[in-house]
């Protein structure tokens, strides 16, 4: 019997756990080691954080779905990797700390012969002064990155709200709180949101609200931007979204570095050194994303953390790294399999591995401040490349050692993505884009990087639709109802 | 007089360069009959993108 545990129970992660539980069977045990007991639909998190959704809309009880599966939970946080075991332990295993109320701080030891590490990303508000401590955040802005977030950050905007209503203007401001921030989407659509829930209050002539982010240009995602069809042209992603600013009336700040936060105040600098303040009355800022504070020891208990991770603390998979020049840049430079450069039973799907690089171009200030994007992991690819790691664990383990290793590179692989605007059936609208590859490939697609015919933006009602039926759609699979390996990832 | 929809537009400001929607365009964007095809349209795309990515 071979032992599989996953560390994360988020998007990728639970994809994983759920796929090689099925395809496992009851012959070998998989095991999920994740802090929350609840599973979170994050993209909905966005209508929790104005108001529209309720906390439990987009949350579940793992618990009851890992009983089903066949799946052994365990509610803590990974601290420690110890792949080559130890002095007292022969097998790898990994530490974990309780997270489970009436055991909280309790340390064991969970060994494997496969591990998936799907933790995900450390918040790391800590990084801006004022932001937050550590992975807390501060109390001079919101954030809609967790659900219990998202509340507060509809508790904070409800307040503002009444303000408005007793006749005091409110500056608003949001987008991403430090130069290297990744995430842009979800600033994006929670600007867009707040905007409609002002109009629907009545309110928005009493609100000044503003975009500020570490984009170098409107529209670049941390991706570089696109390029989509249509009305026959090939259309940048800045004028999609300077247009769709422009219309709401709403300016933008880019080429950010938010560098302090303080009551009602953030100061930034920008891509030409200029240093700037802008003063809110609400801010919802996206903080920077690390890998989790996990340990790597090596049998004689050195820390090897610096081999299995990269100074960013996501893991080190079978990507190229160490290519810093833009111009140098492949797109088969992004890993493939996803298994740990360092130990071949370990693997890293989701926003836990390493990526070689940024995909915007980096770019620094006169003062040698960097700021730039880093590169997304949105939910398509982080269950994709989830469902694949599972395949490869799953063969190495029923086919023996040598089995090939299923292959998907962010390079041959698209990501749709819909930000919705209000969630109401008829009066919502949202911009409901795909784009192909994820990560532009200039030797295939010269010119844009990208297929411009799997690569396109709408605006409209009908993407909001389909926000709303992928939102009802992940709960149920991730639940595992009837049907749900029918859905794709 | 200025179009409704060209309102926000000042001219040198930064968003002197993009495109705004007209009216037939934001109309277009809520029209339930003609969203439904695009509703169509998209899952097609959308589907195809997610088959080429598997
Ligand atoms: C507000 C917001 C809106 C978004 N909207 C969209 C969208 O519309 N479309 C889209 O495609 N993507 C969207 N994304 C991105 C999407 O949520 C992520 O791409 C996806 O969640 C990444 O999956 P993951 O499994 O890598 O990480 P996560 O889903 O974050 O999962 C990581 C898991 O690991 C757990 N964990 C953390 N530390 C440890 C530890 N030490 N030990 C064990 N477990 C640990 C966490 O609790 C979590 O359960 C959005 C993100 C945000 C923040």
């Amino acid at each position: 019997m071979a032992k599989l545990v996953i560390l994360g129970g988020g998007v990728s992660g639970h994809t994983t756990a759920t796929f090689a539980a099925k395809w496992l069977g009851s012959e070998h045990e998989v095991i999920v080691v994740t802090p929350n007991s609840q599973w979170n639909w994050i993209p909905s998190n966005i209508w929790v954080g104005v108001g529209q959704m309720k906390k439990e809309e987009v949350t579940f009880d793992l618990a009851p779905v890992y009983k089903k599966a066949g799946i052994t939970f365990i509610q803590a946080k990974a601290t420690e990797i110890h792949p080559e075991g130890s002095d007292t332990i022969e097998k790898a295993f990994v530490t974990v700390e309780s997270t489970s109320s009436g055991s909280e701080g309790e340390v064991t030891t969970v060994e494997y012969d496969y591990l998936v590490n799907a933790t995900g990303p450390k918040l790391n508000f800590g990084a801006t002064e004022g932001l937050g401590k550590g992975s807390e955040l501060g109390e001079h802005t919101v954030s809609v990155c967790t659900a219990g977030h998202a509340v507060h950050a509809n508790d904070k905007l409800k307040e503002a709200i009444e303000k408005m209503k007793s006749g005091v203007r409110q500056k608003i401001l949001v987008g991403t709180g430090h130069g290297l921030c990744t995430c842009q989407g979800a600033a994006f659509e929670y600007i867009f949101n707040v905007e409609h829930e002002l109009n629907k209050a009545g309110v928005r002539d009493m609100a000044d609200i503003k975009w500020i982010s570490n984009e170098s240009f409107l529209g670049d995602f941390g991706m570089g931007g696109l390029h989509m069809k249509s009305m026959g042209f090939a259309v940048s992603s800045k004028i999609f979204a300077e247009s769709l600013f422009t219309e709401r009336g709403i300016p933008w700040i880019v080429g950010a570095h938010v560098n302090k936060v303080e009551e009602g105040k953030v100061h930034y600098e920008l891509l030409d050194g200029e240093m700037g303040e802008e003063e809110f009355d609400f801010a919802m800022l996206i903080p920077p994303f690390t890998g989790v504070d996990l340990k790597a020891i090596a049998k004689d208990g050195s820390d090897i953390s610096d081999t299995m991770f990269a100074p960013n603390k996501f893991m080190k998979v079978d990507a190229k790294y160490g290519v810093t020049d833009y111009n140098q840049w492949k797109a088969s430079d992004w890993p493939s399999t996803y298994q740990s450069s360092a130990y071949k039973n370990i693997f890293a799907p989701g926003i836990a591995f390493a990526p070689p690089h940024p995909i915007s171009k980096p770019m620094k200030s006169p003062n040698g401040t960097v700021i730039t994007p880093a590169p997304p992991r949105t939910g398509m690819p982080a269950g994709i490349i989830g469902k694949a790691v599972a395949h490869s664990v799953c063969d190495l383990i029923t086919k023996g050692e040598d089995a090939e290793l299923h292959k998907i590179s962010m390079a041959d692989m698209g990501a749709a993505c819909v930000a919705s605007t209000g969630k109401g059936i008829f009066d919502g609208t949202a911009a409901a884009m795909t784009v192909y590859p994820v990560i532009p490939d200039f030797d295939k697609y010269p010119g844009t990087g990208r297929d411009t015919n799997h690569t396109f933006g709408e605006i409209g009602l009908a993407g909001h639709w389909i926000k709303h039926i992928l939102h009802h759609m992940f709960i149920y699979k991730a639940k595992l109802k009837p049907g749900w390996t029918l859905i794709p990832e | 007089m200025a179009l409704k929809e060209e309102r926000n537009i000042r001219a040198y400001t930064q968003n002197f360069g993009t495109m705004t929607p007209g009216a037939f365009q934001k109309k277009l964007r809520t029209c339930v009959i003609f969203q439904f095809i695009r509703f169509i349209v998209i899952n097609i795309k959308m589907l195809i993108v997610v088959g080429k990515s598997h």
